[in-house]
């Protein structure tokens, strides 16, 4: 590696090592980003300041823009699933691009770990070189995401870098999509490059195209992706060279750095404007429903059921610095569900930009300004260098979602009602596969209609319907012509999913739901991903979570027969999931899977055959009693609502009229209302003689199966602080103790790990406590 | 900017106009928001003692006239604790652990399975308001989920005067 005394690329003649050291020093020593105590240019300039800010946000901006014309893949030219990041030398983001901005913090930990394993020495950084990174051991939230990084240079000298992020349909894993199931181990989890160099000159390498695109199944879209993102990179790179020119290098260079002081500080100042000092609690959990017989996985040590969990505490302090700690989380899994601690962290910027720092200044300022805690082993922070990472998704929605809760009841507490958020969906479900398609050409897909999802309610009013994700706050569902061209799978029906939302004072937005034909494939297959026996979500203040997700597909249809017919066809929504109604137009002789089973592996599936894609509600906020009665029967006639829970959950006494339509009976309503109050006394009771019971449970190791057990367990053994909390919380004995050995079931991973830090010449970027 | 109670009223009330919610939303935030905001909760309960901090919709910390203790209080006026202490265990609770009772509520399909995660309902022991719903693993502890460091948040952040606490 190279000595930091030798004379260096970056701008002054530092080295990268040297000069990320400098800053992150001075960062330590201050506690201002690179010890900016004064931000001279800022302070003494500010309208030259923010006409640099100005130009290169515009300048990001309009990259991802075009950029997302040039592209051929739906996901990201319908979706936007694209994002362009700056930054300086020492790969701290400055200035992101609307889309996908998780990657603020991906691309740069790419751009960090080339900076701490000699990369300037070998392969060398150079004007006009292209490097490329989708290793989830190094940041990546998932191989699909594909990094196009190029360093900017000016006069000779390197003064930051750019990075454009799409994510690409398919990445050759096990089984085809972007977001795969099948495969337990990194091995099989698709085609992984670790920040390599694939072109000089601004020229792609020969070796590089040959080698890639036979890597993964949709060649045309990984090629003009790629071309996607090194339009996206070059007009960034020009456009920071035009402003160097008119503005001076002198200034660019200060900007670069007191930017991300900016965003640290403004980050605080919106914490001490927004939120409440204290400690908040909350948890979030998924399914992992492996044992199952249609999911087929190579490995029996993978074949168990297990659940995801997330505790967290958010410490906001007097001074308005944070710290997100996620002590108790759980062990990563044999599934493609973990995620790096950069993936982790970086996503919840992306939630943050909808609510703490809802500014066009999305930077690695933020990341400074918050300590973060992800004990080494969890899901979110690794220790094992085999983990898969494809459906990272899973379990960062979800665990995500219990941050708005905490953070809502600081926003409830000082009055900004318009801030709160019961939560987001847990994105789902994923509709993948592939074989060949229409066009007779190997394929995958990956509907990313679960761009719009329901979203959580409000403090003041219902949560949107089908309308966003949290992790692409831009993110719609796309045209259904589109998705037709895209993917060998008729609509016969698009519509909004009944009963999804939570209920609450105001519920939770409500998914929609598509129902697909498959035709004009072949040797095709299809797979679920998503949420079935859990809800991410909790609800807020009384109110509940959405509903939880369950599969339909149905095989050897003999749809071909009755569209001939003129036979009355599923078609719309399965508006009342039991009752069953499309099962009853299928022939008896038609293979049904109708179940809670919402995570399969490659099915396969012929012409005629039918898939559900059933996109998941938000929670909902406050006692549904004190829901206004008429927006429960507006619920109802528009179809967000089954009647016969507008009794049970909301108490509303609704009559019918001859044309289907429901209106509310006032005074019915009131009584109802008045006898649900007496039955909620009649049958609960108090908090803590249910306690004692369920101590006595615990004491005796009932009342919870081995994947409750197992989850426990892992948290214990990872989290010894959430361990003694438990134990104290329930009383227990001071020797009482849950191993995952003592379960009857593998426990493979619990005990022997590597990580990439014993490799040699290795030098992982870590950017938590862990 | 500033908003005025009128507007918050309605803010409470759910009814704000899409105009002005937006500006809240897109505007830096106001700082009177609290002290109006407490304002107009105070003068709609049925009892004087006076809000310290909103915990939920019916919820308070409220500090009580006669002892200046600060407690967690319901809308209805029942006490639940003192405000350093966990609510909910003091409310009634109900757990539905069964698919019968989920199903009460959800589709069956479209129910979470109890052998993975129950709900847990709070409610307030004197006029049964639903506080709060948890959707835990069978075994989970019942979360604290809220300690405001309410003196800093007075003194230090709001500039106020911290009420007196017995």
């Amino acid at each position: 590696m190279q000595e930091d005394t030798a004379a260096g690329i970056v701008r002054g003649g530092e080295t990268l090592k040297a000069h990320r050291d400098r800053i992150l020093k001075a960062t330590r020593d201050s506690g201002h980003y690179a010890g900016l105590t004064h931000c001279e240019l800022r302070e003494t300039q500010p309208i030259h300041y923010n006409k640099l800010f100005s130009r290169l946000r515009a300048g990001v901006v309009d990259a991802r823009e075009t950029a997302k014309k040039i592209a051929a893949s739906p996901i990201v030219e319908q979706e936007g699933e694209l994002c362009f990041s700056l930054y300086n030398a020492a790969g701290d983001c400055i200035l992101t691009s609307t889309g996908i901005i998780i990657h603020v913090g991906t691309m740069g930990a790419a751009i960090k770990y080339m900076i701490e394993n000699g990369w300037e020495e070998d392969p060398g950084v150079a004007a006009g070189d292209v490097f490329c990174n989708n290793d989830c051991l190094t940041g990546n939230v998932h191989p699909c995401d594909i990094h196009t990084i190029v360093p900017i240079f000016w006069e000779g000298e390197l003064i930051g870098w750019v990075g454009g992020v799409t994510h690409v349909i398919d990445t050759g894993a096990v089984g085809p999509g972007s977001m795969t199931t099948g495969q337990v181990q990194r091995f099989g989890d698709g085609y992984q490059i670790t920040c390599r160099k694939i072109g000089t000159n601004d020229k792609l390498h020969r070796d590089w195209l040959h080698e890639s695109q036979r890597m993964v199944r949709t060649t045309r879209y990984w090629m003009l992706d790629e071309r996607t993102r090194l339009a996206g990179c070059h007009m960034i790179r020009k456009q920071v060279e035009e402003i160097i020119a008119d503005e001076g290098i002198d200034a660019y260079w200060a900007f670069a750095y007191e930017a991300i002081e900016h965003g640290r500080t403004g980050l605080q100042n919106r914490l001490r404007a927004m939120t409440i000092p204290g400690r908040y609690r909350q948890v979030g959990f998924v399914d992992v429903p492996y044992s199952h017989e249609d999911v087929r996985v190579p490995s029996d040590f993978a074949k168990v059921d297990s659940i995801m969990h997330t505790p967290s505490e958010i410490e906001i302090r007097r001074d308005g610095s944070w710290r997100l700690d996620f002590e108790g989380s759980s062990r990563w899994g044999w599934h493609t569900y973990n995620a790096h601690q950069v993936t982790f962290t970086s996503g919840i910027w992306v939630m943050m930009t909808q609510t703490l720092i809802p500014t066009e200044l999305i930077n690695d300022g933020a990341a400074y300004g918050t300590e973060f805690r992800l004990p080494k082993g969890t899901w979110m922070n690794p220790d094992d260098r085999r983990v898969a990472f494809a459906y990272a998704w899973h379990f960062l929605v979800s665990s995500w979602t219990s941050l708005w809760r905490g953070l809502s009841r600081a926003y409830f507490g000082r009055g900004f009602l318009e801030e709160v958020n019961a939560g987001n969906a847990n994105t789902s479900n994923w509709l993948q596969g592939g074989g060949f398609n229409q066009y007779d050409e190997i394929h995958a897909v990956n509907s990313f209609e679960s761009a719009a999802e329901g979203v959580g309610a409000m403090a003041l009013r219902d949560g949107l319907n089908h309308a966003a994700a949290i992790w692409n706050p831009e993110g719609d569902m796309g045209d259904m012509e589109i998705w037709e061209l895209a993917e060998p799978l008729i609509y016969l029906g698009r519509k909004v999913k009944t009963n999804s939302g939570g209920y609450g004072k105001y519920r939770g937005g409500c998914g929609y739901e598509t129902l697909r034909m498959v035709w004009n494939a072949k040797d095709w297959t299809m797979f679920f991903m998503g949420n079935g026996h859990m809800v991410s979500d909790w609800g807020l203040m009384g109110g509940y979570p959405s509903a939880a997700g369950y599969r339909f597909a149905a095989h050897d249809t003999q749809l071909k027969q009755a569209i001939a017919d003129g036979a009355e066809l599923p078609l719309g929504g399965d508006r009342d999931p039991d009752q069953t109604a499309w099962d009853a137009l299928l022939p008896d002789s038609a293979r049904i899977k109708r179940d809670k089973q919402a995570i399969t592996t490659e099915e396969m599936f012929s012409d005629y055959d039918l898939y559900l894609n059933y996109l998941r509600g938000g929670p909902g906020f406050g006692d549904p009693l004190e829901r206004a009665p008429q927006a429960v029967a507006d619920d109802v006639n528009g179809d967000y609502l089954l009647a016969r829970f507008a009794d049970s959950a909301y108490g509303v006494v609704l009559a019918c009229d001859n044309d289907g339509h429901y209106t509310v009976n006032t005074a019915a309503t009131e009584r109802r209302r008045e006898q649900i109050r007496q039955e909620r006394l009649d049958r609960a009771q108090p908090t803590r003689d249910w306690m004692a019971g369920e101590r006595d449970k615990i004491l005796a190791k009932q009342g919870a199966e081995d994947h409750v057990k197992q989850m426990f367990a892992s948290s214990f053994r990872l989290g010894p602080r959430f361990y003694e909390q438990f134990k104290t919380f329930w009383s227990l004995p001071e020797d009482w103790t849950l191993t995952e050995e003592e379960l009857d079931r593998p426990s493979y991973g619990a005990h022997y790990a590597m990580d990439i830090s014993e490799l040699p010449d290795v030098h992982p970027v870590i950017l938590v406590e862990e | 900017m500033a908003y005025t109670r009128q507007k918050i009223s309605e803010l409470v009330d759910g009814t704000i106009d899409d105009e002005t919610l937006h500006t809240m939303l897109s505007s830096p935030k106001d700082t009177e928001r609290f002290e109006l905001y407490i304002d107009v909760l105070q003068e709609r309960m049925p009892w004087d003692d006076r809000i310290i901090l909103p915990y939920g919709p019916s919820l308070f910390c409220v500090q009580k006239s006669d002892t200046r203790q600060w407690v967690i209080r319901c809308r209805c006026g029942h006490d639940f604790c003192d405000q350093s202490d966990n609510w909910k265990l003091h409310a009634l609770i109900h757990v539905r652990d069964t698919p019968e009772l989920m199903e009460e509520l959800y589709p069956g399909l479209m129910a979470p399975s109890s052998n993975w995660q129950v709900l847990r309902e709070y409610f307030c022991p004197q006029c049964a308001t639903l506080h709060d719903v948890e959707a835990p693993t069978p075994w989970y502890p019942v979360i604290h989920d809220f300690e405001p460091d309410i003196e800093a948040f007075y003194r230090d952040w709001l500039g106020l005067e911290v009420p007196e606490r017995a």
